[in-house]
């Protein structure tokens, strides 16, 4: 009696924690499946070609002009202009903090890379509106403060928390003896550094860098609110652009269900869903190779 | 401040920092043209309240083999790591007194380390061959101390592998990553790296512990060979392997060199009763 008890107490267990890990495959497929269905309407209206690559995104003129390369080429420009700012500063950081530092200073400065990733992006976007913005256009004598620019800025802000700490684990992880042994055989802490740490920890800084991407390319509040959200193809990073992500955000409330408009929106969705899966499949093969090493 | 063991002595008060009563019989005075490559004198040495070394003083002479045995945490890693000024590498740690490396004090002044080091090279427990290619780990040494460059880094390359013996087996594999060699080659390996930088001196912590009785045996048919170039101190647990290579034997207990003298001496007449004890196996 007792004991069948205590079986169907173990089953019911087991099936609950069965029932949570399974949770997050159900979520992911339901989502995409979604996704999928809401965005593949869209092409109905225009050819995949046109809506990756035409340059105009009018979607509430008629007939509606459904061309997401101008936001394609806004994400990517901001992306790419806060990985230039943040992976190198951030490596730079991990390393003084990992190898340079004295123990006091290494503490503190640990915390604040804590306390930087907890700021809410958009008390981020505020400072940068109230303040960035207004500095970039007078300091660099911009039209307009809104820029491509400020987003990089911003986001570099909020991949560089991720970006230290990675970094920070992987040059941790490279072996004692590799350190020893160079020191051992007359090599200055620089050198030690740069010939056998780097090489040590390089994949876990790439996987780093990697994940730091993923953890702006999805970022919208703060981008938004610096940006300028003009959906032009940008010629320089000066110019105010419109990211995929702020797209939906800003349009979504608006677009009239069942439209081309609302279809295309999810379509975006899609493109930043693959995007985003892209570059975390990327950082976890760099991350494995570095742990079976 | 834990001992690893040694906690058998702890409540001995005969055994303690109290001061000592048989001062060791060192350093030896060493016959006509023989010189002593590294003296310490009065050598103490704390981690941080510890005291891990008390008042050792000894001399190695040149081209020949010192072996240090002790029971495990006596300071025979301590000591060894003073000779190359390794322990600076870890905090805390206060040195008094001098060791001296061709008659300069190496603890005088902040001195130039990477130079020490590469005079007094070191070769660890765990073979510790870099993540980088055989020709590479070779390399290494000479390409941080701009030595050599081009063809003629390719030779001293070869000229070091041949030195440990490694060069006919894998001169054809010099591409590989070193971490795919077997333990005894990538030990040997690491010898070659000190040759590569052209050492003088090559401290050895227990380079053996990893390695299988066979392994253990070329190894120190090695260290036989390389004694016409190099100065050997050794640190084992081996006592067999300190009879069998060295010429002169140190032992230490409780962070002190209880005696130090010519091998054969401390292996069959030693003069002080703990020594006694411990190579008749009656502790450690
Ligand atoms: N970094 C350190 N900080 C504090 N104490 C240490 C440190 N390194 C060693 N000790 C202590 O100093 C003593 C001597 O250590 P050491 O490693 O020199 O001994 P050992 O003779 O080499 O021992 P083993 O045979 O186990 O290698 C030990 O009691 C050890 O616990
Ligand atoms: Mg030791």
């Amino acid at each position: 009696m007792k004991r069948s008890l205590r079986r169907a107490k173990e089953f019911a267990l087991e099936r609950l924690l069965f029932l949570s890990g399974t949770a997050s495959v159900v979520f992911v497929v339901l989502i995409f499946v979604f996704l999928l269905r809401e965005g593949a309407a869209v092409f109905g209206h225009v050819s995949l070609g046109h809506f990756l690559g035409a340059k105009f995104w009018y979607p509430i003129s008629s007939p509606a002009k459904l061309g997401i390369l101008p936001l394609i080429l806004g994400s990517l420009l901001v992306t790419a202009g806060a990985l230039a700012i943040a992976v190198p500063l951030g490596i730079a950081a991990a390393f003084y903090i990992a190898e340079v530092a004295p123990k006091r200073l290494r503490t503190v400065l640990k915390s604040c890379v804590e306390i930087l990733s907890a700021i809410p992006s958009v008390v981020l976007g505020f400072l940068g509106i109230t303040l960035l913005v207004p500095f970039l256009k007078n300091f660099l004598g911009l039209p307009t403060g809104l820029t491509a620019f400020s987003g990089s800025l911003m986001l570099a802000f909020m991949a560089m928390p991720t970006i230290i700490t990675i970094s920070e684990d992987a040059i941790n992880a490279v072996p004692r003896e590799y350190k020893e042994g160079a020191v051992a055989l007359g090599a200055t802490h620089w050198q030690t550094l740069v010939r056998v740490v780097i090489h040590g920890a390089f994949p876990g800084i790439i996987a780093a860098a990697m994940l730091g991407i993923g953890r702006v390319i999805g970022e919208t509040m703060a981008v938004m609110m610096v940006t300028g959200n003009a959906a032009v193809i940008p010629r320089t990073i000066f110019e105010p652009v419109r990211t995929l992500t702020a797209t939906i955000a800003a349009e979504m409330g608006e677009a009239a269900q069942g439209t081309p408009h609302y279809h295309a929106l999810f379509a975006v969705g899609i493109v930043l869903f693959l995007i985003s899966f892209a570059i975390n499949l990327t950082a976890d093969l760099f991350l494995n190779r570095g742990k079976k090493r | 401040m834990n001992r690893k063991t040694g906690d058998m002595f702890a409540n001995s008060p005969e055994l303690g920092t109290c001061p000592r009563v048989l001062r060791p019989t060192n350093p030896p005075e060493f016959g006509d043209g023989e010189k002593v490559k590294i003296r310490a004198e009065n050598l103490n040495l704390w981690y941080g309240d510890f005291q891990a070394l008390i008042d050792v003083t000894m001399a190695v002479r040149e081209k020949s083999i010192t072996a240090l045995i002790g029971s495990s945490g006596c300071g025979k890693s301590t000591l060894l790591r003073c000779l190359n000024r390794m322990n600076d590498l870890i905090d805390d740690v206060r040195i008094e007194g001098s060791v001296r490396v061709d008659g300069r004090d190496i603890y005088a002044s902040a001195g130039d380390l990477p130079a020490l080091r590469k005079k007094v090279g070191m070769v660890f427990q765990r073979p510790n061959p870099f993540p980088l290619s055989i020709y590479e780990n070779v390399a290494f040494g000479p390409r941080v101390h701009h030595q050599a460059k081009g063809g003629e880094l390719d030779g001293l390359v070869e000229e070091s592998l041949r030195a440990v013996d490694l060069w006919d087996v894998l001169k054809d594999r010099l591409r590989e990553n070193a971490l795919k060699l077997s333990l005894e080659q990538k030990q040997r390996l690491c010898i070659a790296r000190l040759a590569a930088v052209k050492s003088e001196v090559v401290l050895m912590d227990e380079p053996c512990s990893a390695l299988d009785p066979y392994a253990t045996m070329k190894i120190e048919d090695l260290m036989r060979l390389l004694k016409a170039k190099f100065t050997i101190v050794i640190v084992t647990h081996n006592m067999q392997q300190a009879a069998r290579v060295s010429d002169e034997t140190g032992f230490m207990l409780l962070g002190e060199l209880v005696e130090f003298g010519a091998t054969t001496d401390i292996f069959t007449r030693p003069r002080d009763k703990r020594t006694e004890d411990y190579i008749t196996g009656r502790f450690g």
